[in-house]
């Protein structure tokens, strides 16, 4: 289908509604919305799986009645507001930069991926409407109320994401429309929106939410525990941080291969980036680490694991896999930045994995936490790896969609504004970036220095145990 | 159904006008609240009623873009290219409008204080300004069709755009003296009712007049806006919209706050209908109709549908929580913004905030 979806795409493609010929900084708008999604991509971690975290807390203090739990349930979501506050603009740049980066992409395409955005319009709103009841409702409200205006933050968190995933897995993978004269016509919003990549692109993605938001609070409570902070609060954090993390990441072994899958049919120029496969060969091997040489047109000093790459992208050893030969030169996306990204992606997948996997195995013999202090260390160590395997999936499935916006429909330089002060906005952007960052890390801080019992009335057990 | 979505992106501008224009107007009276002892109340009482709602009214924003890129991407490209730089200014003061206001609560000491709430005041100005500003380059018929037809300067900074902007600061600090003016009476604090029903009286004033000279600088600048806003439906609204802002003035006057807060949004509402029907038949006048502007009726009817079956959920969302915010069940106690700042080395910390 995608070598058909080729041929056929490869003589009508979009000119752009405001005109063709687009404008002179292609690149540095990539940068600039790769900054601001680099910025917001985390937060939205914590928007997709920080509410499911704490209400799972709030859960077992209603079970329980155990204060310490409400204890921690409520810090947490006061934590994951303040959080979603800075999500709310960091999202909206990212809005108002699809109109000034990208207006010609808006203005070709707006009519067919828009409604995804509306809808996921109406889920943030959702979850801003029950995240303020939600946070500003503790002791105000029922507990039963209480508990159950959790849940729509935690649903329209998923909704959210699937149609923000699905205008992307569109972009990757584009239907729903028809293009004549350059002229995008017919639009089918339901059917561009639900497109085939969606399934394994939003997996993925609300998975890696879970494990990046569980690993990045897991780490903070094992630096308490390594400090011998290991009370009925700070080991509550610490485990259910810990297994919404582990579980995620075993899960998101199988969907990573789903999703390989996927793009060997649906992207094959993207996967061959991915491995730096420059001829379209049967029983195509794996390479791992290395450095890819344009001219010589194949990966240098990488360890090659022979019929791998065919065994995974096709479940057949000797099954054929397409190169980068395929597309011309100008076509390729940059090798090198793709293949270290998705290397990085899968590589620190696996250690988290792993991590996860003692945690849990631990957990099933001898139910109780590891003992060694390297583990901790450890998940301290995986909360920022998880992010940077976060970002580097997402490198590597936008850079490996160059120099398409919308895959072999319209290039990405014929998308761009026509401005030509984005060096002075890029600049301005970074500062204003660094400032936030500094804001919010001073506001945790600020708030894990309040000590858990002034969220409750009750006792709060903080013996050291 | 092209009429039917102008209609939500009405809806929608109404709505952040009047809710997302309060909140922008409290800053505009935090900004302008005194030192730190003197305004300490007047901030405290900002905290307070924005603090359960402002992210909520923000997403009224989101809902306007979303809508005008489905509906109309044609002319969401051309405004944002042209409109490129007050929209990426206002943009940069969203950020740090809601950052500073999501943290200020946790500021120590008053050095910081004064740090978060200058950034989260002025920021609260900056950004209606420059808003409305963009509004008043679309007004005005200096947005062509294009990947930046127009001119990236000239375009908003002219005096429609300049008195639009203008206007979009004051009609917010207006608002939102008027609501914080019912927040305090509420909350069982006549002090800062009447400091709130002052201001509003003296804010109500203030943009009615500008409002009324404005008119002379569309006159001069932009006729064809001057011409729509004073004949026919334009002229209907912009009659609707004095009137509902007169009696707002009399309701506050007489103390009557929750009438006020439905007349002051009756008052913007209609000048934003009054906006769109001055400009009729275009979307980007001089030149681009709402019809040529419209995406496919396939595009428009997923929308609708989309969003109205969106709307089932969110309305009795909406509903929820403004009842629980009226009803003072998601507030907090009221405290000055003023004398909980001490320095973290005072020994206090931190269990004597609480």
């Amino acid at each position: 289908m995608a070598d058909a979806a080729l041929l056929t795409l490869a003589t009508e493609r979009a000119t752009g509604a405001l005109g063709a010929g687009g404008g002179p900084d292609a690149l540095l708008a990539r940068r600039m919305q790769a900054l601001s999604l680099a910025v917001h991509i985390p937060i939205v971690c914590f928007g997709i799986a920080f509410p499911a975290m704490f209400l799972f807390v709030e859960g077992l203090y209603l079970r329980t009645g155990e204060v310490t739990y409400k204890a921690l349930a409520k810090r947490w979501s006061r934590v994951a507001l303040t959080i979603f506050a800075v999500g709310v603009v960091t999202g909206t740049i990212l809005s108002f930069e699809f109109g000034l980066l990208w207006p010609n992409f808006m203005a070709t395409f707006g009519e067919v991926f828009g409604v995804g955005f509306a809808l996921e319009g109406i889920s943030f709103f959702i979850e801003a409407i029950f995240i303020a009841i939600y946070v500003y409702g503790w002791d105000r409200l029922g507990r039963r109320a209480h508990f159950l205006a959790g849940v729509p933050i935690v649903v329209s968190g998923f909704t959210g994401s699937f149609w923000v995933l699905g205008v992307n897995a569109w972009m990757n993978d584009p239907t729903g429309f028809a293009v004549v004269d350059g002229r995008v016509t017919d639009p089918k919003p339901w059917e561009a929106l639900l497109a085939p990549n969606l399934g394994h692109e939003l997996t993925h993605m609300y998975l890696a939410g879970y494990i990046v938001a569980g690993f990045v609070v897991a780490g903070v409570y094992a630096a308490g525990w390594l400090r011998g902070r290991r009370d009925l609060y700070h080991r509550t954090g610490l485990v259910v941080a810990l297994s919404f993390a582990a579980l995620a990441s075993a899960a998101q072994g199988p969907v990573g291969d789903w999703a390989g899958r996927r793009v060997a049919d649906s992207q094959p120029v993207k996967l061959a980036t991915f491995e730096g496969l420059v001829r379209t060969q049967a029983g195509a091997p794996f390479t791992i680490g290395g450095v890819y040489d344009a001219d010589r047109g194949e990966v240098r000093y990488g360890i090659e694991i022979p019929r791998l790459l065919s065994l995974l992208a096709h479940h057949n050893p000797n099954a054929t896999v397409t190169g980068l030969e395929v597309a011309p030169p100008a076509d390729r996306p940059p090798v090198n930045v793709v293949r270290l990204s998705f290397q990085a992606m899968v590589g620190i997948g696996t250690l988290l994995g792993l991590l996860g996997l003692v945690f849990v195995l631990t957990w099933l013999r001898h139910r109780r936490l590891p003992r060694s202090a390297w583990f901790y260390r450890a998940v301290i160590l995986a909360g920022p790896l998880a992010l940077m395997a976060l970002i580097a999936g997402w490198v590597a499935t936008e850079v490996g969609r160059q120099p398409w916006i919308v895959y072999e429909v319209m290039r990405t330089n014929q998308a761009v504004t026509r401005s030509d002060g984005l060096e002075a906005g890029f600049a301005f952007l970074v500062v204003v970036y660094v400032a936030l960052a500094v804001a919010v890390a001073w506001l945790l801080r600020r708030l894990a220095a309040q000590p858990p019992a002034t969220e409750v009335a009750g006792d709060v057990e903080e013996a050291h145990a | 159904m092209a009429e039917i979505c102008l209609g939500l992106v009405v809806v929608g501008i109404t709505a952040y006008a009047v809710l997302g224009g309060a909140d922008f107007g409290a800053g505009f009276w935090d900004l302008t609240a005194g030192g730190a002892e003197r305004g300490g109340r007047v901030r405290g009482m900002v905290q307070r009623s924005m603090s359960p709602v402002w992210e909520a009214n923000h997403v009224w924003l989101i809902f306007v873009l979303v809508i005008v890129w489905t509906a109309f991407p044609v002319a969401f490209g051309s405004v944002f290219s042209t409109l490129a730089i007050p929209l990426f200014l206002a943009a940069i003061g969203i950020i740090f409008r809601g950052t500073a206001f999501a943290l200020r609560g946790h500021a120590a000491t008053i050095r910081e204080a004064r740090a978060i709430g200058a950034t989260f005041a002025l920021s609260s100005v900056l950004v209606p300004f420059f808003l409305g500003a963009a509004v008043g380059g679309i007004a005005s018929g200096r947005v062509p069709v294009g990947n930046l037809a127009g001119d990236p300067v000239e375009s908003w900074l002219n005096p429609t755009g300049v008195l639009i902007g203008v206007l979009a600061v004051l009609s917010g600090a207006y608002l939102a003296a008027v609501f914080l003016a019912g927040d305090s009476a509420r909350a069982g604090l006549p002090d800062l009712a009447r400091a709130f029903r002052a201001r509003a009286l003296g804010a109500g004033v203030v943009t009615g007049v500008a409002a009324i000279a404005g008119l002379l600088v569309l006159r001069s600048d932009a006729r064809a806006l001057y011409d729509g806003l004073t004949s026919g439906g334009g002229l209907a609204m912009v009659l609707v919209s004095a009137a509902a802002g007169a009696t707002t003035l009399a309701l506050v006057a007489s103390e009557r706050y929750d009438p006020a807060r439905w007349s002051s949004a009756v008052a913007v509402a209609a000048i934003t209908v009054g906006w769109v029907l001055a400009q009729d038949p275009y979307l980007l006048p001089p030149r681009l109709t709402l019809d040529q502007a419209a995406a496919s009726d396939a595009t428009l009817t997923t929308l609708v549908v989309g969003t109205g079956i969106g709307a089932l959920v969110l309305v009795p969302s909406l509903w929820y929580l403004y009842r629980l915010v009226l009803q003072g069940r998601l507030s907090h106690e009221f405290e000055p913004l003023d004398q909980r700042f001490r320095p973290t080395t005072a020994g206090d910390e931190p269990e004597a905030r609480r």
